[in-house]
């Protein structure tokens, strides 16, 4: 039998590999590990200023603890120290050199501060998005294809994409970590420009990063990034005229109690979030993973189950959202929100 | 200690009263300073008003609301308000005590006659002109920015009222004579911000 | 007493509330900071236990964001600011050699006005509800369409009658330290603590009327419909950011300045060595508190102000690392060469230095703007202020309180549950938010009630939870201290450590009420370590024995804050229906807001009439008393 000790050394290494990798975070996730241009180039500026302030940490941390153990005061000590006034030489130094550190990061910040504030809504080879926040929800319209969808920002890999972004209500911020960095959606009269690229196709998870009401914490989304050929495809699709539910009875509860919110393809109001191919999305209202969808690995149900839950009661998943309840404000019989739930689960485009 | 207390001195009075005591010296400085924090409270204001300045909505503009000749007017009283306190606290320091009180007397009744034309000035926009503190974000910075100076004209008056009554009743002293300059530099405060605003709100309002 | 003046003195309570002892304000503030401090950190440990796990329900989505709005606004204006206000007042007229400050009424007024504010606001956990706009308030959450609880208004109010307070407090500490000086005490002899204090009061000056304007602009939009922030009718919710945050970041430097002050007191006594490079350091607070007002848009960069203010903000910021990098050197300088001793107050001193250092090198980080648009609004954030604020100015405060302790109370509080109290605050401190800094960058945003599993955060959300609760012990261990040292006998050696340099220690501890029974003869820095070194047992008068004034007490000052109480509390209800004639009528036509406003001027005007020409302590009653000076 192995002694314990020697289990745990060939643990060690694991175990600070698992901590070290978690502490990296999810690739669609986390700042540290980039997937586009402008993330690449804010994760270039962080290790920059990482690496001079660990030196700035350590000089400091090592002649504290220099001090702290040279200088403590012995049994018996009497005599008074030196009375130190001062020391030219020493203050010019730390002045000097913090500056020349500052400066340094300072002229990679401007550079970088005026490359991502480029403005490419007027490029041609750029696909332009106008993003709206919503409580709790985000809408991105495509001027250029007159289209609008919610939730899923379908965009084609390797191009430019400028964004426009504003809010509906109050203030929200977007943010897709491993593509980009913020950019607060304000209200009008201070509407926002910006760009994101993603390098490879993906599903890359987007967060509301301003404290926006109740669920903040769950106003997620999802940006994917397909081929050129798929989004082409993606953008036909969603112009296709809306089917509705083939059942009359359930078509008409879709149409008068839904669509007066909702839109599906040519059909319905857009004040919520568009519904048009809505059971071929990442999740059901952000936070209801679906199985079905590409970016997900755990906790997922199959999208008709989402739906379901969801329309039973969206209080429960996202408080304070602003659906009326399909039961009880709206009156829908069970049966009625099982047929639409899956209706809306088959409601599905196909272009991957 | 050198420096005498309030009640030490109040027979003999220096030429410049409001400095005989170390109270009086405090009380001034920190004047000073309260002062120095009234600029910034304006100062912000300002700014407020002139990022808001342009947002009419649906009201009437900077241009077609005002009314120069009564601001003009409103202005010159307060002036002279200023040139009266100053007289005042001449007054003061020539240890004349009716003198003093008069000068006080006739900077109330100007700054007064101020407040009065500005309240016409409102009521004439709320009342004709049903132009309020809602109607767009331009009238709520207008109205804030000089109701907060009006208000500030209303407690000067308020104060020195009371100071004029203090000093009938308890005379020129080490203890009156320091409240009294302070006043005088609180009303010279918003002589210099009404100047501003008839320049920033008014001329400006006209003009671009 | 033989004087003419005879004067009410009262007992008890009535003693309390109606003082205007520099000293015994300092208690007030303590004991009000300590119990704002409280709540705040029992707030803390509510949010802490809500996201220990995911997707948790301890708490519900609105009453978090309740929670972590009033933590916030707690801890920042209510909770370290009256304690930051206790040290300065116990500590200030002492070390410049005053026997008072220089508006011992406007003293008394700050700290009840202060109060008052900060009871105002905490009354909305039972009167409809917290504010839940977050401690920013950002327009239009905090309109009162989209937060239409009393919350917002308990906030505006609130703050506005507290900061009147910390104003007050500003102006008075400015005069004190310009005119009230010992003899001899120059401002370039003055004490490193008096000094921060001085140019932290010139902040506070300068800052507060930023907030008091936002607050009134937020008021207004929100009880009277004026539109500043209201998009429809030309307001522009982006203004508020700008009025909030001009405000906003001199304030942090107005928290963390004091801790300066303090740690380099502290570090300079316990190691028998004066104050490395004291002109520099000097020149770097000045510094720092004017660069901390041309940097507040960047807590905007997100915001959406253009690549020029970016890049000018960004700058501007970085420059700040330069003066604070000056002051750290300065105190490592100051050790070396010294005979450190580890007191309790030196070992919060000593695990301030590295733990700010880290709070600051994250600052520098953070003033990169493109890096920033990644940081902004995450746990990063989170992080390094809580490293500025908890590991700077935190420690700094517990450094203070026990350096000082002995001299505000005559007893000296237990080394050995000192250290319990160091080592599990700061082991505590940096398991709950080291990691923090990691969550943030791997995509955990803040104000967030709770996260979904599977994305990385749940172990060190966990860390962080224990970490808060280990503070938790820390802070009480701090409280039985407290507690334990009241059972000791008062009275302890007026230099209870043997190495004071400043003029506090130069009396006895606790002070007498006249402070100095002869102002001192200051003639140099450190000035009574100079006349121990000199071989004197204490200081030189510059004044013969003589009957020394005092200020009476008064009630005024508390008076006057129950009517801006009052007041307020009617204001925030003026268009609220009670289904009562006589209450509607009260509230609605501005009855209670005239009754409260009234009081208040009526007893500014009893302060105006009544001429205070306080009272007299006789030689006779010095020298029974057997103080040393």
């Amino acid at each position: 039998m192995m002694k314990p000790w020697k289990g745990i050394k060939r643990l060690l290494p694991l175990l600070a590999m698992s901590l070290l990798l978690s502490a990296c975070g999810r690739e669609d996730l986390s700042v540290l590990r980039p997937q586009g241009t402008v993330a690449q180039g804010q994760f270039d500026l962080i290790i920059l200023s990482i690496s001079i302030m660990v030196v700035v940490m350590l000089v400091v941390f090592a002649i504290a603890a220099y001090v702290w153990i040279r200088f403590r005061r012995k049994p018996g000590q009497q005599e008074v120290p030196k009375q130190v006034e001062g020391n030219f030489k020493l203050e010019v130094v730390w002045t000097a050199i913090p500056l020349v550190l500052v400066l340094i990061l300072g002229v990679f910040t401007v550079q970088k501060i005026f490359a991502y504030g480029e403005d490419y809504w007027n490029d041609k080879n750029a696909v332009r998005v106008q993003v709206t926040a919503h409580l709790f929800w985000w809408e991105f319209s495509y001027p250029d294809y007159g289209i609008t969808t919610a939730q899923d920002m379908i965009i084609p890999t390797g191009k430019k994409i400028a964004l426009e972004l504003k809010t509906a209500d109050v203030l929200h911020s977007f943010w897709v970590p491993s593509l980009a960095g913020k950019t607060d959606t304000n209200t009008d009269g201070t509407v926002n420009k910006a760009w994101i690229e993603a390098e490879q196709e993906g599903v890359y998870l987007g967060k509301c990063a301003e404290l926006c009401g109740q669920s903040h914490a769950f106003m997620e989304f999802k940006v994917k990034s397909v081929s050129e050929e798929s989004f082409n495809a993606w953008v036909e699709s969603m112009k296709a005229p809306a089917v509705l539910p083939e059942d009359p009875a359930v078509a008409e509860v879709f149409r008068t109690q839904c669509l007066s919110c909702h839109a599906v393809g040519d059909q319905g109001v857009p004040v919520g979030p568009n519904l048009t191919g809505v059971g071929s999305r990442e999740t059901v209202a952000s936070i209801l993973l679906n199985a079905e969808g590409s970016g997900n690995a755990v906790d997922t149900r199959p999208v008709q189950e989402n739906m379901e839950a969801w329309l039973k009661d969206p209080q429960k998943w996202k408080p304070g959202n602003r659906m009326p309840d399909p039961k009880e404000d709206l009156g829908l019989t069970d049966a009625e929100i099982e047929a639409i739930a899956k209706y809306l689960a088959d409601y599905k485009l196909s272009y991957e | 200690m050198t420096t005498p207390h309030a009640q030490q001195v109040s027979d003999t009075l220096p030429h410049e009263p409001e400095k005989a005591t170390l109270e009086g010296r405090n009380k001034v400085l920190g004047f000073w300073l309260f002062l120095g924090g009234e600029a910034v409270l304006f100062g912000t204001l300002f700014a407020t008003f002139l990022a808001l300045r342009d947002q009419v909505a649906d009201g009437p503009s900077a241009a077609e609301l005002f009314s120069l000749p009564i601001t003009a007017a409103a202005t010159f009283i307060l002036l002279v308000s200023s040139l009266t306190s100053v007289f005042a606290i001449q007054a003061m320091h020539r240890g004349n005590r009716k003198s003093l009180a008069t000068w006080l007397g006739v900077t109330v009744v100007l700054g007064l006659a101020f407040l009065l034309l500005e309240i016409y000035e409102f009521y004439e926009y709320i009342v004709h002109d049903d132009y309020g503190m809602t109607t767009s974000a331009f009238s709520s910075a207008f109205y804030t920015l000089v109701g907060f100076h009006g208000a500030h004209v209303l407690f000067g008056i308020l104060w020195i009222s009371i100071l004029i009554g203090q000093l009938m009743k308890k005379g020129l002293t080490a203890v009156t004579a320091p409240k009294i300059y302070v006043s005088a530099m609180y009303w010279h405060f918003i002589d210099v911000v009404w100047v501003f605003i008839f320049t920033v709100v008014y001329l400006l309002g006209k003009v671009v | 007493m033989a004087h003419a003046h005879s004067v009410k003195r009262y007992k008890g309570f009535m003693d309390w509330i109606t003082t205007v002892d520099h000293k015994k304000i300092a208690v007030l503030y303590l004991l009000a900071g300590g119990f704002f401090f409280g709540i705040g950190g029992i707030e803390a440990l509510l949010i802490r236990v809500q996201l220990a796990k995911p997707m948790n329900d301890f708490v519900t989505a609105q009453q978090f964001n309740e929670l972590i709005t009033m933590h916030g606004t707690t801890m920042i204006f209510l909770g370290v600011m009256p304690v930051i206000f206790a040290l300065m007042n116990a500590v200030i007229p002492l070390q410049i050699g005053a026997r008072d400050v220089a508006f011992p009424f406007l003293n008394s007024l700050g700290f009840w006005t202060f109060l008052f504010g900060g009871l105002l606001l905490n009354l909305s956990w039972v009167m409809g509800g917290a504010p839940d706009a977050g401690w920013t308030a950002y327009t239009p959450l905090s309109s009162s369409q989209f937060s239409a609880t009393h919350g917002v208004d308990f906030y505006t109010i609130g703050l506005q009658i507290a900061g009147l307070g910390t104003l007050i407090g500003g102006i008075n500490f400015l005069a004190t330290i310009i005119t009230m000086r010992a003899p001899g005490m120059s401002f370039m002899r003055m004490p490193m603590f008096t000094w921060t204090t001085f140019v932290t009061s010139a902040m506070i000056l300068f800052a507060f009327p930023a907030i008091t304007v936002g607050l009134v602009l937020l008021t207004f939009d929100r009880i009277l419909g004026a539109n500043f922030f209201n998009v429809e009718l030309g307001g522009n919710p982006v203004l508020w950011q700008h009025i909030f945050w001009i405000f906003g970041h001199p304030e942090v430097y107005i928290l963390i300045l004091p801790a300066f002050g303090v740690i380099s007191e502290v570090v300079s006594t316990f190691s028998r060595k004066r104050l490395f490079g004291y002109s520099s350091m000097v020149f770097a607070t000045i510094l720092i508190a004017f660069l901390g007002f041309m940097v507040w848009a960047h807590h905007m960069f997100t915001t959406g102000m253009g690549p020029i203010a970016n890049a000018l903000f960004s700058i501007a910021t970085m420059l700040i690392a330069v003066p604070t990098g000056i002051k750290i050197f300065n105190w490592l300088f100051t050790m070396w060469g010294g005979q450190i001793t580890f007191t309790t107050a030196n070992l919060f001193a000593a695990g301030f230095i590295p733990t700010f250092v880290m709070g600051g090198v994250t600052g520098v980080m953070l003033a990169s703007a493109p890096a920033d648009y990644q940081y902004h609004d995450t746990y990063f954030v989170v992080a390094h202020f809580h490293y500025v604020i908890v590991g700077g100015l935190v420690l700094g405060l517990f450094a203070g309180l026990h350096y000082w302790w002995p001299k505000m109370f005559g007893r000296v509080l237990s080394e050995r549950l000192g250290k319990w109290e160091f080592w599990t605050f700061i082991i505590g401190f940096h398991m709950t938010f080291f990691v923090q800094h990691f969550l943030g960058l791997i995509g955990m945003q803040r104000r967030v009630f709770t996260y979904l599993p599977n994305q990385g955060f749940d172990l060190m959300n966990l860390i962080s939870t224990i970490g808060a609760f280990l503070m938790g012990v820390g802070v009480l261990i701090f409280l039985a201290n407290v507690i334990l040292s009241f059972r000791e006998k008062k009275g302890v050696a007026g230099d209870v450590w043997g190495d004071g340099r400043t003029l506090e220690w130069a009396i006895p501890s606790p002070p007498p009420e006249y402070n100095f029974k002869q102002i001192p003869l200051v003639r140099g820095i450190d000035a009574f370590w100079k006349e121990k070194m000199a071989g004197h047992q204490e200081m030189t008068p510059a004044e013969p024995v003589g009957p020394i004034h005092m200020p009476s007490p008064t009630i005024l000052p508390f008076l006057m804050s129950v009517g801006l109480f009052i007041a307020g509390l009617g204001f925030m209800f003026t268009n609220d229906d009670f289904g009562n004639s006589f209450l509607n009528f009260m509230f609605n036509k501005y009855i209670v807001v005239a009754i409260g406003l009234g009081l208040t001027f009526l007893c500014m005007l009893l302060r105006s009439l009544h001429d205070d020409h306080g009272w007299h302590i006789e030689e006779e009653e010095l020298k029974d008393g057997g103080v040393q000076a």
